[in-house]
């Protein structure tokens, strides 16, 4: 059973907003809404700056479904955390929730009403009809519907934004810094986290640390 | 009387472009009072597109197969190299 996730590689990523621009364009977000967004820290110190894209993180125990007043939240059988807009009353619990600053809130009206919430769907959409026009427009593109992954982490140039069933991404990360060797070499990932035996046996061994 | 006429016409243009980039948000007509949360659709219900990856409409197990085979696209080692 896929339980679908973002991962994002920090050693990767290059902070060129790809995946944000991805985003805008495939779910036609409007302005003051970033779905997706690209921090950056230590910005400007020499082999200490790190960037990593974030978004929904689609939580196996989302704070923002334990907040919601009007209990707007569902999440679909592939572990994806998706709300209904229609029974959203802007509140902005769940921004206050989220450790991911994830919930975007649309400008409503004139003087700074706060609109429904508008988060990362996963691109699978909404509630609506699936690849309907009312979904599209309310939520964005079902790409899952089409049998294809999130437009920010399929475009990815550098491979930095990985998106889909944790399993195999958590096996694609680990084979990577595996291979990379002296960084990152402490292999993690979803189902070893969690204590699950990884796939065909044991892990890669990790390469020894280079000495600098 | 001119200035006064200006002034005007710059609140009104100031009260009326922030409405420009607003995005209408309706409830859907299928919308009863007190309804709770609906719930979407699985994505392996739906109908592979035209020319797209291809599951069996319905099959939970051929759509997931494909959406992994889809996910080493992002194995660049598996991807290039092989």
């Amino acid at each position: 059973m896929a339980r679908m996730k973002f991962l994002c590689d920090a050693e990767r990523c290059i902070e060129c907003n790809g995946c944000v621009t991805a985003c805008k364009n495939e779910n036609e977000v409007p302005w003051g809404v970033n779905r997706r967004r690209v921090v950056t820290i230590n910005d400007g110190v020499i082999g200490a700056e790190k960037s990593i894209s974030v978004a929904c993180m689609h939580c196996s125990d989302a704070p923002c479904m334990a907040v919601c007043p009007v209990d707007c939240f569902y999440k679909t059988a592939d572990g994806v955390v998706l709300h209904d807009k229609d029974l959203c009353i802007g509140c902005g619990y769940c921004f206050y929730a989220c450790p991911f600053g994830a919930p975007q809130f649309p400008q409503a009206g004139a003087f700074g009403l706060r609109g429904k919430m508008d988060k990362c769907t996963f691109c699978a959409g909404g509630p609506e009809e699936d690849k309907s026009e009312a979904e599209f427009k309310k939520y964005g593109r079902n790409r899952l519907a089409e049998g294809k992954l999130p437009a920010c982490a399929e475009m990815c140039s550098t491979k930095a934004l990985l998106g889909g069933d944790g399993d195999v991404i958590a096996d694609i990360y680990r084979e990577r810094v595996a291979r990379r060797g002296s960084k990152g070499a402490e292999a993690w990932g979803w189902g070893s986290a969690y204590g699950q035996p990884p796939k065909g046996g044991a892990a890669p061994a990790a390469a020894p640390a280079k000495k600098s | 009387m001119r200035r006064a006429l200006l002034g005007v016409a710059v609140l009104c243009l100031a009260l009326t472009l922030p409405a420009c980039m607003e995005v209408e948000q309706v409830t859907s007509p299928e919308r009863q009072a007190g309804q709770t949360v609906r719930r979407d659709t699985a994505a392996w219900n739906n109908e592979p597109i035209a020319g797209g990856p291809k599951w069996s409409k319905g099959d939970r197990t051929s759509w997931e197969e494909q959406i992994k085979q889809r996910q080493l696209a992002q194995h660049e080692h598996r991807r290039i190299y092989q």
